[in-house]
């Protein structure tokens, strides 16, 4: 028999399984439970009610406000005010409202540990799997379901590897990684399995990169992705606060069985554009460059934490926005725009005309402030380009890395990152 | 477990934002439904009838985690969805709703506005303006129960019942 991948050893534990096979179904205890403002209390509040069932560990529950907020209107605020009250009522220490995007916020606090299983109440759960965790996205059913029984079932899914060999250029980012990936194997590519990202390329990704590349696992359809668990994820989690953590036992056994090994070469990767409306149609730079944009979006759980940021005002430090573009930047979390401001990233930002503007995920899926115009072209450094996802249906996304966007709204049109990086390395 | 009804035919990658817009998430299902896949076909909406099925190509339901995308469905009161493949939490929120999600490789072979008798039990969708039959994946045993009480909700609140009865028979 061979062995078993990582992912498999995860849901085998917390299966209470020596071993589990892929298409298995089984029952999972939950280790973490992660919901937030649209998905959470406003929709399982009523069904736990009607269940007459309370939370079954509240200590192992997770909320996070950051699709509505700042309230902008009478709607979302009721939203964020029932929000809050099922916090209080419920007892939910762990509620981190306005903070931030949950998918970063569960990150900063250290509340993610290698090896654990970890149900999140939104498609980008898997930027979980940058911990070593396996984290997937349910809804809000499912969550209901959680928050009475502390358990779900799965279907026991095989593990894809995608290797990335050799070394990333420079002006070259985990997105552009994923964009090609999505080009390569398409949005049905993860067909719902695991998608283990390894080799020298992902070896050498910082952690906040690392989370990148898990996180738009979800546009390649799989049902998580993950990275195996190093010496660098450790540093990171110990540094947000994570105790007790164990690497060895996370790690795929040397003979485990992949469904199939993609191999994409890291030195060869040039920044990549997302035509719309799809990440798919992913290509080089080139083809979109010189299409003329109204907008530049630096947001959201892909593209606006420090590491993007920093991306951004390596392009932006000594320029200016084009005049007839608007660029808006939304840190991830309060705690992003703080180290931003605190290493004068947020200067640089702001000296090049950029609009800064509330942590959360607002103008990325439609539903705050910054969203689209009839006819208005955007470039983003978000995850998803679906027609009419940030406005109106019939404005335009283009996806593309912190440095893309940011050259972008430099030129006022699609523009390679790489001829504003040059000599300028930090 | 079956149904029966006038089919509306979409491609491959209908995604969840085409479902259930997220300029319209903050209001009721009634209002979100009426904007449901507008920016595919801006009569679906308003010229949908109560019972007809909505068949999709590869990826149906791609996108996000929001229920709402198949809740519009049933809230337009669609009898069933049936697609080539499905977007892994759609399909988990479709069933868990109570929505019929059945999966079927022929899909390609139905025409918009043919009647469609889906029987998920049998594992067979019948195409009632050619005649033809098509095999669809059977619904998975082990949710068999579920779809039968109507969704993760009444099988929930079933096994709820179940255990209060048992733990009450145990009391001495």
């Amino acid at each position: 028999m061979a062995g078993a991948t990582l992912a498999e050893k995860i849901i085998a534990r917390a299966a209470g399984r020596d071993s589990v096979t892929p298409g298995e179904i089984v029952t999972c205890s939950v280790d973490l439970a992660m919901m937030h403002d649209s998905g959470g209390p406003r929709r399982v509040a009523a069904i736990l009610e009607q269940l007459g069932a309370d939370v079954w560990d509240r200590d192992r529950v997770v909320l996070v406000s950051d699709h509505y907020v700042p309230a902008v209107d009478a709607e979302s605020a009721a939203i964020l005010d029932l929000t809050r009250k099922w916090a209080a009522a419920n007892g939910i220490d762990r509620f981190h409202d306005m903070q931030g995007i949950c998918h970063v916020v569960v990150q900063e606090h250290g509340y993610l540990r290698p090896g654990m299983f970890v149900v999140g109440g939104d498609s980008h759960s898997p930027t979980g799997g940058a911990a070593g965790c396996f984290m997937f996205g349910v809804g809000a059913t499912d969550m209901a379901g959680v928050l009475v029984t502390g358990e779900t079932w799965i279907r026991v899914p095989g593990t894809i590897l995608i290797r990335w060999s050799g070394r990333l250029a420079d002006g070259v980012s985990s997105k552009d990684m994923m964009l090609a990936s999505c080009a390569r194997l398409g949005m049905g590519g993860g067909a719902y399995q695991v998608v283990e990202y390894a080799g020298d390329a992902i070896e050498a990704l910082s952690y906040p990169e690392r989370m990148t590349v898990c996180n738009m696992a979800a546009e390649l359809g799989a049902q998580t992705g993950i990275i195996a668990p190093d010496a660098v994820t450790l540093g990171h989690l110990s540094a947000a606060g994570a105790k007790d953590i164990d690497l060895a036992p996370w790690r795929g056994d040397p003979d485990a069985a992949y469904l199939t090994i993609h191999e994409f070469d890291a030195s060869a990767l040039t920044p990549q554009v997302a035509k719309p409306h799809s990440p798919a149609n992913a290509a080089p730079v080139g083809e979109s460059a010189g299409r003329s944009i109204d907008q530049a979006y630096i947001g959201a759980c892909t593209g606006a934490k420090l590491e993007d940021l920093h991306m951004a005002a390596r392009v932006l430090r000594g320029r200016k926005v084009a005049a007839g573009a608007r660029l808006l930047i939304a840190p991830a979390s309060t705690k992003t725009t703080a180290a931003a401001a605190a290493d004068g990233t947020l200067t640089a930002l702001t000296k090049a005309g950029a609009i800064l503007m509330p942590s959360g995920c607002g103008a990325c899926a439609g539903y705050g402030a910054g969203v689209l115009a009839d006819g208005e072209v955007c470039i983003a450094s978000t995850a998803r380009n679906f027609k009419g996802r940030m406005g109106a249906t019939s404005s335009e996304v283009y996806l593309a890395s912190p440095y893309t966007v940011a050259a972008s709204a430099v030129a006022g049109s699609i523009a390679d990152p790489r001829e504003f990086i040059d000599g300028e390395a930090s | 477990m079956s149904a029966t009804g006038r089919a509306w035919v979409f491609g491959d990658n209908v995604d969840t934002d085409a479902l259930a817009p997220g300029l319209y998430m903050k209001g009721s299902l009634a209002a979100l439904a009426s904007h449901c896949l507008e920016a595919v076909d801006p009569n679906f909406a308003r010229s949908v009838k109560p019972g007809d099925i909505v068949v999709g190509g590869l990826n149906f339901g791609i996108g996000s985690s929001r229920e709402q995308a198949a809740q519009v469905l049933k809230e337009l009161a669609l009898h069933a969805v049936v697609a080539h493949s499905y977007g892994g939490i759609f399909y988990r929120n479709a069933l868990n709703c109570g929505l019929l999600a059945v999966t079927c490789a022929e899909t390609g072979r139905i025409s918009p506005g043919d009647e469609l008798r889906v029987d998920a039990a049998a594992g067979m969708i019948v195409n009632e303006s050619t005649g033809e039959t098509f095999a669809c994946d059977p619904v998975p045993e082990h949710l068999m129960e579920m779809i039968e009480a109507g969704g993760l909700v009444p099988h929930l609140a079933k096994r709820l019942a179940r255990d209060n009865n048992e733990q009450e028979r145990k009391a001495p």
